[in-house]
């Protein structure tokens, strides 16, 4: 067991976790698929329901994850600058932005579920299919990423527990870089998203 | 212990790790020990599996009712076909010889990520379990067929979200494992293994680690969405919310097809390897194995249409997914040429494993030409949902990967043992298991082409002398199967000691003690020349 636990190649873990990626856009690639059909099914319906989400909340949240990307992108920067202290500040940064879009997304929930619009309910039925549709891969597909969110949010703050007790640091950061790239996948996903559910109208 | 070598290392199974006892399997990360974890977890669910289809064929050895409710049946073929599908053939090769041998074949100490390994294990066993599960909990078991087809699956009374939950979690086992062999074949290779000094059932297991990673989300996903249906009520598959059931089949078949090949590629990948060991002679044409395995991976993605021809496609749609459907099976012939070559001319050695490597041959073949039969549009309307696919997917599927199993199974137990197997008995198994398959889904073929839906435990009695034939067969299969591993464990107690090569292999695995040691090799090998050098 000793060569394997003192083994250790960046480049293999970097790619581990490109391949891991790919699978994840994979995930998400099966439901642009299954929009794409029901958009141009019901085109007009998804083109009124589109113009209810407001695209102010939406693109507050588009600016809250590319700037969260760019804070994970310079914490790295910090750590091989053996900047232990900005890295940390960075990091905590992230994690805030990436708090503040889930408080947004409650309250645009909320707002849905108040005006009981939600799968299942009597008020969305009787829209019409169009909008079952609609409303129905937008609760599934921005909950999907919502939890991805959640679970780039728990490796985030595991990271930088990590880096505070300097398990990562200067050395060896493969761990944060992975990280780094999960959490601009979380949000490459949201820039598909955005346009496809507040945008295209 | 050995006086000749100057220090003896101790084999993966005396090895003393951190923790001791059963502990020292769940909690190992050493790529072998979780092999034979996956060894005694796949074999465990295969008896389950085949115990099912036993008593399933036994109901059906006369029309009405035998020994179980239409309901009861329903469950079972559910059953048989979730823990066979996800938890018998796709993971087979692939997670007990892929983890066990693959390192080795390389030259390799493990795999690029052996905890990840490790957790890929857990999730199997997780996902076996949410299935076995939904069989006792709940307002009664599964009954849609382990196809899980919609409006039916979100419909039924059934306990159908941990069967569901528990196919995609045994998906995510199947990716990490993929994941992990592409990345040790890329990264691990012992130096001066080139790409195409590399053995063949490591490039078979390269093409399905593909497959494994770029198709299974689809079937993640989809399964997800019927869990969603299930609990939301969105109506994504829902006819009456304005859903496309089609659209789920197309989804799920986007995957499920893939999934056939990564069934068939390491099984192929493994009697590549038998068959020149036996032959004593290079394998014939390696490079067009290699090129037809990653044909078969790539083009294996266009043709999930051929599950649909009934279910309503655009005629467009049908001409191109049945002749792609013919166009894969031109890499698989080219791989069948390549094995008959190989044993052209060579100094064969009959042995139980190149008895299961012919045996596989002859039942691929049926399997494959049966296929071209589904494939071919006018015959597939007949023919759809009758006893002949059944047939067909038995002789590819369970005939394809199954013979492969035990194939390597008998190949390298040597290695994976240390101990010789009484090879008489296995070669007595073997007959009787060959005997059994083809009388029990030989007659399938016939059953099917008269008529015979599959799915119902009741039948006219017309079919009826064809169903007894085919029960009797499964008798004979199941006596096969129990002394085939019967044998195999009464070998581990009595069987004579192994010498490191038995078969006279020339792959890496061949130069290590049996069995081997715990970190593989003391020295990394350095690689000069192809993989089967019988010059």
């Amino acid at each position: 067991m000793s060569a394997i636990e003192t083994h250790r190649d960046n480049l293999t873990s970097k790619f581990g976790m490109w391949l891991f990626l790919f699978t994840e856009m994979l995930l998400f690639g099966g439901l642009f698929i299954v929009y794409t059909i029901y958009r141009y099914k019901n085109a007009t319906a998804f083109h009124l329901a589109a113009e209810e989400l407001s695209v102010a909340v939406g693109t507050f949240n588009t600016i809250i994850l590319l700037v969260s990307s760019a804070t994970v992108a310079m914490s790295i920067t910090a750590i091989q600058k053996h900047n232990k202290k900005i890295a940390v500040v960075l990091l905590c940064i992230t994690i805030l932005l990436g708090l503040v879009f889930l408080v947004n997304k409650y309250f645009e929930w909320g707002e849905h579920l108040r005006e009981h619009i939600f799968p299942g309910s009597n008020e969305l039925a009787l829209r019409g299919h169009g909008d079952v549709m609609f409303y129905g891969l937008y609760y599934f597909m921005t909950g999907l990423h919502a939890l991805h969110i959640i679970v780039g949010l728990v490796l985030l703050v595991i990271i930088t527990i990590s880096v505070t007790k300097e398990k990562i640091n200067s050395e060896d950061f493969v761990f944060l870089e992975n990280g780094g790239l999960y959490w601009h996948l979380v949000d490459l996903i949201w820039i598909f998203l955005f346009p496809l559910f507040y945008l295209i109208t | 212990m050995s006086t000749q070598q100057t220090k003896v290392e101790p084999s993966y199974l005396e090895h003393k790790g951190k923790y001791k006892g059963i502990f020292s399997w769940i909690f190992s990360t050493d790529h072998k020990r979780i092999g034979i974890l996956y060894l005694y977890s796949i074999l465990t669910f295969f008896v389950i599996g085949a115990t099912v289809g036993l008593l399933m064929k036994f109901e059906l050895i006369a029309p009405g009712k035998t020994i179980m409710t239409a309901q009861t049946y329903n469950a079972f073929f559910t059953l048989h076909g979730i823990v066979m599908i996800f938890a018998v053939v796709i993971p087979g090769l692939p997670a007990v010889f892929g983890n066990f041998m693959l390192p080795l074949m390389i030259g390799a100490k493990d795999v690029a990520f052996p905890r990840l390994n490790l957790l890929s294990w857990y999730f199997y066993v997780t996902g076996v379990l949410l299935v076995i599960i939904s069989q006792f909990f709940g307002e009664g078991a599964p009954d849609t067929g382990w196809t899980f087809y919609a409006p039916y699956s979100f419909r039924t009374a059934g306990n159908m979200l941990p069967a569901v939950f528990g196919a995609f979690v045994l998906g995510f086992s199947s990716i990490l494992t993929g994941l992990n062999f592409l990345v040790t074949i890329h990264r691990l290779r012992a130096p001066g293994m080139t790409w195409l000094k590399m053995p063949l059932f490591p490039w078979t297991l390269y093409a399905t680690g593909w497959v494994q990673l770029l198709a299974t989300p689809i079937i993640g996903i989809t399964l997800l969405m019927i869990v969603a249906e299930r609990i939301f009520n969105i109506g994504f598959f829902d006819p009456t919310l304005g859903g496309d059931p089609i659209l789920y089949q197309h989804l799920f078949w986007t995957y499920s097809h893939p999934a056939v090949y990564i069934m068939i590629l390491p099984a192929m990948g493994a009697i590549s390897e038998i068959i020149p060991t036996f032959s004593h002679k290079t394998v014939f044409g390696y490079k067009f194995i290699v090129g037809s395995s990653l044909a078969i991976a790539i083009v294996g993605y266009f043709v999930w249409g051929h599950h649909m021809f009934t279910s309503g496609m655009s005629g467009v749609a049908l001409y191109v997914f049945s002749l792609l459907t013919f166009l894969v099976a031109i890499p698989s012939a080219i791989k069948v040429f390549n094995w008959i070559s190989t044993l052209h001319k060579g100094s064969i050695d009959l042995q139980t494993p190149l008895y299961w490597a012919v045996a596989f041959i002859f039942v691929f073949m049926i399997g494959g030409f049966s296929g071209l039969v589904l494939g071919s549009l006018a015959a597939d309307i007949h023919l759809h949902n009758t006893h002949f696919v059944l047939a067909h997917f038995h002789f590819i599927v369970f005939g394809g990967t199954g013979y492969a199993f035990f194939g390597a199974m008998h190949y390298w137990y040597p290695k994976i043992t240390g101990k010789m197997y009484d090879s008489r008995w296995a070669n007595i198994g073997l007959l009787l298991f060959l005997t059994g398959f083809v009388t029990l889904y030989g007659m399938m073929f016939y059953l099917g082409y008269k008529g015979m839906p599959r799915r119902y435990y009741d039948y006219d009695e017309i079919f009826h002398s064809a169903n007894i034939i085919s029960t009797m067969g499964s008798w004979i299969m199941y006596s096969g199967l129990a002394i085939i591993i019967i044998n195999l464990f009464a070998s581990l107690k009595n069987g004579i000691k192994a010498p490191s090569d038995p078969w006279g292999g020339k792959t890496l695995e061949w130069t290590v003690p049996s069995p081997p040691p715990a970190e593989n090799f003391e020295e990394i090998p350095i690689v000069t020349k192809g993989p089967y050098n019988y010059k």
